[in-house]
């Protein structure tokens, strides 16, 4: 039942596009075909008007007076003195074949690089000038967001959680730093990890992220290489994969993907999921080779103000191989649903 | 407490009445009413050869809050400058501020020197010094004043310049109004910046969502498919912005006064940052008679949309005892700006409800005219031109939008570039964004006929592209891919040559582009001819191309008019050389 549920969200965020009605009345789709009437081609098609899908141009309604006759101004033709002419074409006119394009001419670059030093001085001009080029597009800045901080009931049975990143730096260099970790209230703390990364730009929406992962718990507490990418993938799904290499040699990955589907401008239902793989048999950890685990959350949150957003969901957790063997014989089970009650934040 | 209440009371001394009347009737809450804040009939008006101008922090007020500001002279906007044309004008600034300030004169044609860009024309103005700005006066029309530091435009830092022809009005009215339009946020600029860059589309509140039901499914998945929300019409709007007339709010409802039977000239300026206008006053046509400052041949309209720095002269001539609403909405409909005008104070008109926001379509990303939407089923026209398969949903964005190979290689696409518009089309003929399918008459680029020829009738002898750039997620802005600061080779024009600069628009935003120090002649390719400009708006994945006379020897900035994407790097220098008439340079 349960993963039924979580495959119907799994696939309603596969197709965001899910339970929207297809009826034609006010798409936008065809906006190229209502354009307006002053516009050369006549671009709404009656077959096209026919399925609703344009208006056709309104001709008589649209076009504005395109000019009055300057010998005949409006006031003196309200006062009967004149007639204005209707205005001979308002059309194009054949547009004569564009210039070819060429770069600057030499005396173009004759004469002193900046112009205001010759006027105030290059002593006084270079500072400013330096600063007004850094002013416009150099950034300094920081985000701390909590994306969850949590309560989570198992079987009765309470516990926490919490995930959350920060940077600081430009548009294209940054310090990343993430942690997350979970326990149960009364007892030890489960897991809990630090990484600190150099995040670096690598296209328009993805950045290279490598730097250091250090493991407090579970115990023996281990240090990583970490190396990822992270970013927004097309459909809008922001996903998080990284390869981490233990002090002890030991390989392990882990993808992450979630997704925001407003049902509001502020009600949020947002899929998520992550998987671990491991190239290895861990045992100190009581981590399998192959998939170790899976995790799946659906959460729907409330942004009273975009920087803060209570949410209530589901997360769902299964252990797969030895790693399910690991927990079986620690007393647990291989799998587990999670009521959570959270907390998003960020500024 | 007692600094705001002084100055407050200075401003209502220096404004000709607290036109506000108490007793208005309205459907706004009682705060609304309070009228105790730079309400004045007038904007104080400063003539003559000597001006001088105070630049200073300051308190401003609007629905009843009040925010840090910088004001001119005590007041928001600034001072309206009123000159003459063929006169000389000496403008002292003093800056009161604790930081660097300037005054950028928007649309002037006057030495680069005196032009106030920090850094490319002067060295600024210095906390505590006063700068002498000395320029003739020559040309006539409607303008404005600005900072050109940091982001103090955003916190009050503009005002209106009018210059009166020394000649005849060609355009004569009986009385004027002057309209200044305006956006306020009680959030410092800087955080605003910081919001911006911290969560893509951080101040949109009206994105696409399940339930809104305006997009098939098909829709959908291609613009998510893009990474894009086709609601991202404005970066910064309604959810923070205050939008002001004249420094008023619109439950402040600003009064300009007209006996019926007057033709009334309204001088539309907009000052904003960040906010483009969609401009109507129901019941009463506008006759368009200027643009930025230039004579355009009467054209009358329903609605224009004015983007951020142009202006607009608009005749009307209300002939009905009665109030009339002026409606700025702005462009994304998260909010607008209200005016009223009446022929007696504490009339009202009907304020029209928000009309729904827009959202873009294919040819806003650059698609051409092409329909590829998606939704729809496979037209006959578009089966012949082998774009879908009859019976099939249309294929919907097989283009690329982010092909290398549709630019060229000097246009740096990478991180700070999200998109290529594939098939850039000219815009300037186009119904604006939002206003396609408005039943009344909407004024486009198209609809400007110069009054005056241009004075150089030269065809252009070389083109140059300029590719507009940007990353949506990430709030980088350029121009050929690079921003400011990273080391963009400066534009050079040849003293006086005649070049046709095309601006080609790679993002799903508009940008009003403007040059310092030079009027160009916007192709439209009309018989009627083209008009002059200081400013052009170029639409979402389209394309504008202006003619310009090099006659300015100088630096010169060149950059989008959007405060923010201007800060985001969005500028460059445009160098006309030699600086000399053939003597040593
Ligand atoms: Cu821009």
């Amino acid at each position: 039942m349960i993963r039924t549920l979580f495959a119907a969200s799994l696939l309603a965020a596969a197709t965001p596009a899910a339970a929207q009605h297809a009826d034609h009345t006010g798409h936008t789709g065809h906006m190229g075909h209502a354009m307006p009437a002053s516009d050369a081609a006549p671009s709404c098609t009656p077959e096209h008007a026919a399925m609703g899908h344009c208006k056709p141009a309104p001709a008589a309604a649209a076009p504005v007076r395109p000019a009055v006759d300057p010998s005949c101004p409006p006031e003196h033709a309200a006062m009967g003195h004149c007639e204005p002419t209707a205005p001979s074409s308002s059309g194009a006119v054949p547009t004569p074949p564009a210039p070819p394009s060429a770069g600057p001419s030499a005396a173009a670059s004759s004469g002193p690089e900046y112009a205001a030093d010759g006027v105030w001085g290059a002593d006084v001009m270079a500072p400013v000038r330096k600063a007004v080029y850094t002013e416009h597009g150099a950034f300094r800045g920081s985000k701390l967001l909590i994306d969850r901080l949590e309560h989570r009931s198992v079987d009765g049975r309470d516990g926490y959680a919490w995930e959350g990143e920060g940077w600081y730096g430009g548009d294209y260099d940054r310090l990343w730093v993430k942690t997350e970790g979970e326990g149960g209230f009364g007892g030890a703390i489960e897991s809990a990890e630090v990484q600190a990364l150099w995040s670096r730009a690598i296209g328009p929406w993805f950045n290279l992220q490598t730097g250091l992962r250090y493991d407090f718990r579970p115990r023996p507490d281990r240090a990583h290489l970490a190396m990822g990418v992270q970013g927004l993938a097309p459909y809008w799904f922001e996903v998080d994969v990284a390869a981490f290499l233990s002090d002890r040699g030991d390989l392990t990955a882990r993808l992450e993907a979630e997704y925001d589907q407003r049902i509001t401008n502020r009600l949020i239902l947002q899929p998520s999921a992550e998987i671990e793989l491991s190239a290895q048999n861990v045992p100190s950890v009581g981590i399998s080779a192959g998939l170790s685990t899976i995790e799946a959350g659906l959460r729907l949150r409330y942004e009273v103000v975009p920087e803060f957003a209570p949410y209530l969901g589901l997360e769902y957790e299964r252990a797969f191989g030895k790693t399910a063997d690991s927990r079986r014989a620690d007393g647990e089970k291989a799998d587990s649903l999670a009521f959570v009650i959270g907390l998003r934040a960020w500024f | 407490m007692t600094h705001m209440t002084m100055r407050r009371r200075g401003v209502l001394r220096a404004g000709a009445a607290g036109l506000l009347g108490l007793g208005v009737q309205s459907i706004f809450p009682a705060w609304a009413h309070s009228g105790s804040h730079g309400l004045r009939a007038e904007l104080p008006t400063l003539t003559g050869q000597d001006i001088r101008l105070r630049i200073a922090h300051d308190m401003f007020k609007v629905g009843g809050r009040a925010g840090h500001a910088i004001t001119i002279n005590g007041v928001l906007p600034a001072p309206l400058i009123r000159l003459r044309e063929g006169q000389n004008v000496r403008l002292h600034v003093e800056n009161a501020l604790d930081e660097d300030t300037s005054i950028h004169w928007h649309g002037l044609i006057l030495p680069f020197h005196m032009d106030g860009v920090p850094g490319i024309s002067f060295p600024g103005i210095k906390p505590g010094t006063t700068f002498t700005y000395e320029f003739p006066v020559k040309q006539s029309g409607t303008y404005w004043y600005h900072s050109h530091s940091g982001l103090q435009e955003q916190i009050g830092h503009y005002g209106p310049l009018v210059i009166d022809p020394a000649g005849a009005e060609p355009a004569p009215y009986d009385r004027e109004h002057v309209i200044v339009l305006s956006d306020w946020t009680f959030l410092h600029p800087h955080q605003v910046m910081v919001k911006l860059k911290q969560k893509g589309g951080y101040f949109n509140r009206q994105k696409q969502t399940l339930l809104d039901g305006t997009m098939t499914a098909a829709e959908r998945a291609n613009w998510g498919r893009m990474r894009m929300d086709p609601a991202d019409i404005a970066d910064v709007n309604g959810s923070t912005y205050s939008f002001l007339i004249n420094g008023h709010g619109p439950a402040e409802n600003w009064t300009g006064l007209f006996r019926p039977g007057e033709r009334v000239r309204l001088r539309f300026i907009n000052a904003s940052a960040m906010t483009i206008f969609n401009i109507r006053i129901p019941g009463l046509p506008m006759t368009v008679v200027q643009a930025d400052g230039q004579h355009v041949r009467p054209v009358e309209t329903d609605e224009f949309q004015i983007s951020v720095a142009e202006t607009y002269d608009v005749i009307v001539t209300p002939t009905a005892d009665q109030a009339f609403a002026l409606i700025a909405e702005t462009i994304d409909r998260s909010g607008m700006a209200r005016a009223t005008l009446a022929p007696r104070l504490g009339m009202v008109a009907p304020v029209p409800a928000l009309r729904p926001r827009p959202t873009l379509s294919m040819r806003d990303m650059g698609m051409g005219g092409m329909d590829m939407g998606g939704g729809g089923t496979c037209a006959p026209e578009h089966a012949a031109m082998g774009h879908c398969t009859p019976g099939q949903p249309a294929a919907a964005m097989q283009h690329s939008m982010r092909d290398k190979a549709s630019v060229p290689a000097s246009v740096d696409v990478g991180v700070g570039v999200d998109m290529i518009a594939p098939m850039p089309v000219d815009r300037t003929g186009d119904r604006p964004l939002g206003l396609e399918k408005e039943p009344h008459r909407v004024l486009t680029y198209h609809d400007l006929a110069p009054l005056v020829p241009f004075h150089d009738t030269r065809p252009p002898a070389r083109s140059v592209d300029i590719h507009l750039t940007g990353n949506m997620e990430r709030f980088m802005w350029s121009l050929d891919g690079r921003k400011m600061n990273e080391g963009a080779e400066p534009i050079r024009f040849e003293r006086n040559e005649r070049v046709r600069v095309n601006l080609i628009n790679n993002s799903m935003m508009n940008h009003p582009i403007h040059i310092h120090g030079h009027f160009f002649e916007l192709v439209t390719g009309q018989a009627h001819g083209h008009p002059v400009k200081h400013t052009v708006n170029v639409m979402p994945g389209g394309k504008a191309s202006f003619d310009l006379t090099a006659d300015a020897p100088g630096d010169w900035a060149f950059h989008c008019h959007l405060l923010y994407h201007m800060h985001a790097g969005m500028m460059n220098v445009v160098k006309v050389r030699p600086l000399d008439d053939g003597g040593a340079a």
